[in-house]
């Protein structure tokens, strides 16, 4: 089974059932799953505070969610994440692909790369970093302890993870 | 008419309505007018109000009124497109447009000059715009939560402000008493 299909499956199990996305590269065969899988709701945005609002909805209403996009998203979404996400206590997993870290070949990538951990830490974020195939098995708890303590919680995905792209 | 007029006169109809109030003085004078447990107030985040609705109204049965303004629309304009490609019949969207952003002192927004968000909302795919003076804000919105189509209201009004007290109630007991009531109602 593909990294994609446990992914998007391990969504499924935990009924999470509307997940908004904003694209990279690397997360391409995991927004297409999402798109294509019967009990998922996928829901594109334009911008991840957008989509954290979205989120937000649609969990008072009943429904688990999720958001997918990339590592710069941390600069765009952190007022959303702190009066938002956090402040009304709501849980989010925010699968998360970790541009400019081994194997980048975009420069400015590295750029902000070098600030998510940290960013993440100051935000008190609970952070796992999948960096080997076999990383995914833990995606299960993951999404169990987001659920269980009602946090924002960021799944970092290098490219070592992705195989590249 | 200013927002809090149109507000006032909106309540009794909206009163047993999920609503979702735009962030600042709209959030504080729904409270103090008329609150109710199907009232989500927004604290902070600008912007997203028509956003947490749209999740909401797609998550759930129930008719979903967000009352939002042009400078939170402004803000967060790629709401629009989304609304208008994820079509959720039970969701209600009143821009109410004073061509200001109130809660920061006045200060005027591009809706305000040439910007036309009613313009904006159909050139984003939605299908059912209605532009409508301040007092006619209410019949428009009766007739939006009567019918089974995803409306986008905009609602001129002239720009000014009355004193009311922030929101002291615990972001989680507001959403807490929302989720509640939205539980019983899908119930």
């Amino acid at each position: 089974m593909s990294v994609n299909d446990k992914i998007v499956d391990a969504f499924a199990r935990h009924k999470v059932e509307f997940i908004t996305t904003v694209p990279c590269k690397q997360l391409g065969g995991v927004i297409e799953k999402c798109e294509e899988h019967p009990e998922i709701y996928h829901i594109p945005s334009n911008k991840e505070d957008e989509g954290m609002g979205l989120c937000a909805g649609a969990f008072m209403g009943g429904k688990r969610s999720a958001i997918i996009m990339q590592n710069t998203a941390i600069g765009v979404t952190i007022n959303t994440l702190v009066t938002l996400t956090q402040y009304y206590r709501m849980p989010l997993p925010m699968l998360i692909s970790y541009r400019g870290e081994l194997g980048e070949p975009v420069a400015c990538q590295a750029e902000m790369a070098v600030h998510t951990k940290a960013l993440l830490a100051q935000l008190n974020i609970p952070t796992y970093h999948f960096h080997e195939e076999n990383d995914v098995e833990e995606f299960d708890k993951i999404l169990e302890y987001t659920f269980m303590c009602n946090k924002p919680v960021a799944i970092l995905t290098d490219a070592s993870f992705w195989k590249g792209y | 008419m200013i927002r809090s007029d149109i507000l006032k006169e909106l309540a009794p109809t909206i009163k047993d309505t999920l609503t979702v109030m735009n962030i600042g003085l709209p959030s504080q004078e729904m409270h103090m007018i008329d609150d109710q447990p199907t009232n989500f107030y927004m604290l902070g985040t600008m912007g997203l109000a028509s956003s947490i609705g749209l999740g909401l109204a797609l998550a759930q049965k129930e008719k979903v009124l967000v009352v939002d303004g042009d400078g939170s629309v402004l803000t967060n304009m790629g709401t629009l497109p989304t609304i208008a490609n994820n079509v959720a019949d039970n969701y209600v969207l009143l821009i109410i447009d004073n061509g200001s952003y109130g809660s920061t002192g006045d200060q005027p927004t591009y809706a305000g000059k040439l910007t036309k968000l009613e313009k904006v909302a159909e050139a984003c795919g939605c299908e059912n715009v209605v532009t409508c003076a301040a007092e006619d804000t209410v019949q428009a919105v009766k007739d939006a939560l009567a019918g089974d189509k995803m409306t986008i209201i905009v609602a001129k009004c002239e720009s000014g402000n009355i004193k009311v007290p922030v929101i002291t109630m615990d972001p989680v007991v507001i959403r807490h008493r929302f989720m509640e009531t939205i539980k019983e109602r899908n119930a």
